[in-house]
């Protein structure tokens, strides 16, 4: 039986239905991504998920407990990291971790016995007694990891965990979640990182306008749905370029602004034609989740 | 609107820890806080007790001084429960996000309303005994025995006004708005419900009006034990109260379901 499964979720909000009739099935141990472009419904979902906002429609059930019904039996194996950091500025970052684990009714005892090893997991041993306001960002979003783990959850659900940090800070919060994955936790994140999604998920369903579009382990999308070769290239003149050999040379192409992208099986033909130019510089790589992203939810800006 | 939102508060223990955050928060900051908090109404109770006082021979059957510090009580309570749950309580809930982090722990939102129910009546209970230590200290109570009964009338006020504040909280959109309540509701309650003088000298249709606002009640409960006598109609001044806060209550977890669990 899956740790969490969700059946024909649906919410509106006025006359927009922004989450529509989602299905998800999360078994224990794996980390599963809910990937997709602003607005798509990540968070809303997760809220309804959590037992935070009641469904339109539709069926939850996480370990075991219907949720929203019992929500807050649900909320007790869980831990959450939000999309907005939400520490008490007030407090140290030993008493963030003191608070936040009375409201799981733990005695003061129980927390003190695990903040050493919470701690030392955030890395912020040495800041125990240091005012959140004088954290950095990373710091915070650790240490709010920290604290989703207080109650030592079965399943962590993260929004977006890493959404603001530079790249130190976020392959750091990766290795925590890698750490997590392997003692068996049970992972629910959701990002529009694809590089994220493709390091860390088992599995993931990628979802615009509340409706999944495409599901699976990222290795298996990249193949079912991608060439393996992607040739970007940039130059003013790009457009002409795709005119001239877009439909010969590459399987699939798309423009945006003046950059190219030739999606190809036989990266060698292209490759001869470009090195015969010199007005347009080139990068040829293997395709990724971020191609199959993009193909699905289109490369237009979202807000 | 649905009416879903509306059924009866869940009274539940599980707002203690989110009680002792706040408790903590505030006992980070007390110092700072309790001398603004509590200087402000004794200065204005002493300077105007003493000074108008002077020019007056009794007010109410009573010394100024002493009239005016049974109505300071009530004002300073209500006043210290006000602020609480307006402005800290919007900090927290839409400003710093505390509830959102507080409601991803297995409590519920009717366990923050009763966390905020319950602080807002807390500390303005504090506010409440600093005026009563004055009284005591000016040896201004006819009565020892008496003046004690006003510490569960103060912790009733307390409830009531952090109650009716939460409605407050519940439908603003910024701190702005609260400055509404302030000088539509508190300010023409201070003035009419007999804080600084006897309502027998409002005209009869103003104490009429007065009859019915929450602050008269309080002040009918408090005066009398301070000036050493059993409070005539308790039992009517108390049930005014419970419902004024029981509906307030009421009415602001509603608003507030409506608003955050959509
Ligand atoms: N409380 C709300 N009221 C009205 N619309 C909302 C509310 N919350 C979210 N939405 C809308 O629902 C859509 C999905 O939002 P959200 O779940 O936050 O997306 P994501 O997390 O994927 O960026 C957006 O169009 C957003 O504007
Ligand atoms: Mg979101």
């Amino acid at each position: 039986m899956p740790l969490l499964s969700a059946r024909n979720l649906r919410k509106k909000y006025g006359d927009t239905e922004v989450v529509r009739g989602l299905d998800l099935d999360i078994e224990a141990g794996e980390c599963f991504g809910l990937i997709g472009p602003n607005g798509a419904g990540k968070t809303t979902t997760l809220k309804m998920l959590l037992g935070l906002i009641a469904p339109d429609g539709g069926s939850i059930e996480i370990l075991g407990t219907p949720v929203p019904l019992r929500g807050r039996e649900a909320r007790l194996r869980i831990g959450v990291v939000p999309q907005m950091d939400n520490l008490d500025p007030d407090f140290s970052v030993r008493e963030n971790l003191l608070v936040y684990g009375r409201y799981f009714g733990m005695a003061d005892s129980l927390i003190e016995s695990r903040v050493p090893a919470l701690l030392e997991f955030a890395g912020l041993a040495s800041k125990a007694d240091a005012r959140i306001t004088t954290l950095s960002g990373g710091m915070k979003r650790r240490l709010t990891l920290a604290r989703a783990l207080v109650n030592d959850p079965e399943l962590i659900v993260l929004d977006e965990p890493t959404t603001g940090l530079d790249p130190q800070a976020r392959h750091v919060i990766w290795q925590g979640l890698r750490r997590l994955i392997s003692q068996g936790k049970t992972i629910l994140l959701t990002t529009h990182f694809m590089e994220e999604a493709e390091r860390l998920c088992d599995r993931l369903v990628i979802i615009d306008h509340g409706t999944a579009i495409a599901h699976g382990s990222p290795r298996d999308m990249i193949a079912a749905e991608i060439e393996p070769d992607v040739m970007e290239i940039y130059g003013e003149r790009v457009a002409d370029w795709g005119e001239q050999y877009g439909t010969t040379l590459c399987e699939r192409f798309e423009i945006t602004g003046e950059t190219l992208f030739c999606y190809t099986r036989d990266c060698g033909r292209v490759l001869d034609q470009l090195r015969a130019q010199h007005t347009l510089r080139y990068l040829h790589r293997p395709s990724n989740l971020e191609d199959v992203f993009l193909k699905f939810t289109g490369r237009e800006l979202r807000d | 609107m649905s009416l879903h939102d509306f059924t009866r508060p869940r009274l539940s223990l599980r707002f203690v820890p989110v009680w002792r955050r706040h408790f903590l928060v505030w006992r980070k900051l007390a110092l700072s806080s309790i001398l603004g908090n509590l200087a402000d109404p004794m200065l204005y109770m002493l300077g105007f007790g003493y000074g108008l006082g002077s020019l007056m021979p009794e007010v109410g059957g009573a010394r100024y001084i002493t009239f005016l510090a049974a109505g300071t009580v009530c004002y300073s309570t209500m006043n210290s429960a006000t602020f609480e749950v307006l402005y800290s309580g919007f900090s927290r809930m839409h400003v710093q996000k505390t509830w959102d982090a507080i409601l991803n722990a297995p409590l519920n939102l009717d366990d923050v309303m009763l966390a905020e129910l319950t602080w807002g009546a807390s500390k303005s209970l504090l506010s409440g005994v600093a005026i009563l230590a004055v009284i005591w200290a000016l040896g201004l109570q006819a009565s020892w025995l008496l003046s004690l009964w006003v510490l569960p009338v103060v912790i009733l006020i307390g409830l009531t006004f952090s109650a009716m504040g939460l409605v407050m909280t519940a439908l603003s959109p910024s701190y702005d708005f609260f400055m509404y309540y302030f000088t539509l509701v508190i300010t023409p309650m201070v003035l009419l419900c007999g804080v600084f003088y006897p309502v027998d000298r409002l005209p009869d249709f103003l104490q009429i009006a007065a009859a019915f606002l929450p602050l008269s009640h309080a002040i009918d409960l408090v005066r009398p034990l301070i000036l050493g006598e059993v409070p005539a109609h308790i039992f009517r001044h108390v049930a005014a109260l419970l419902a004024w806060g029981g509906v307030s209550y009421w009415l602001a977890v509603g608003f507030t379901r409506r608003r955050l669990l959509k």
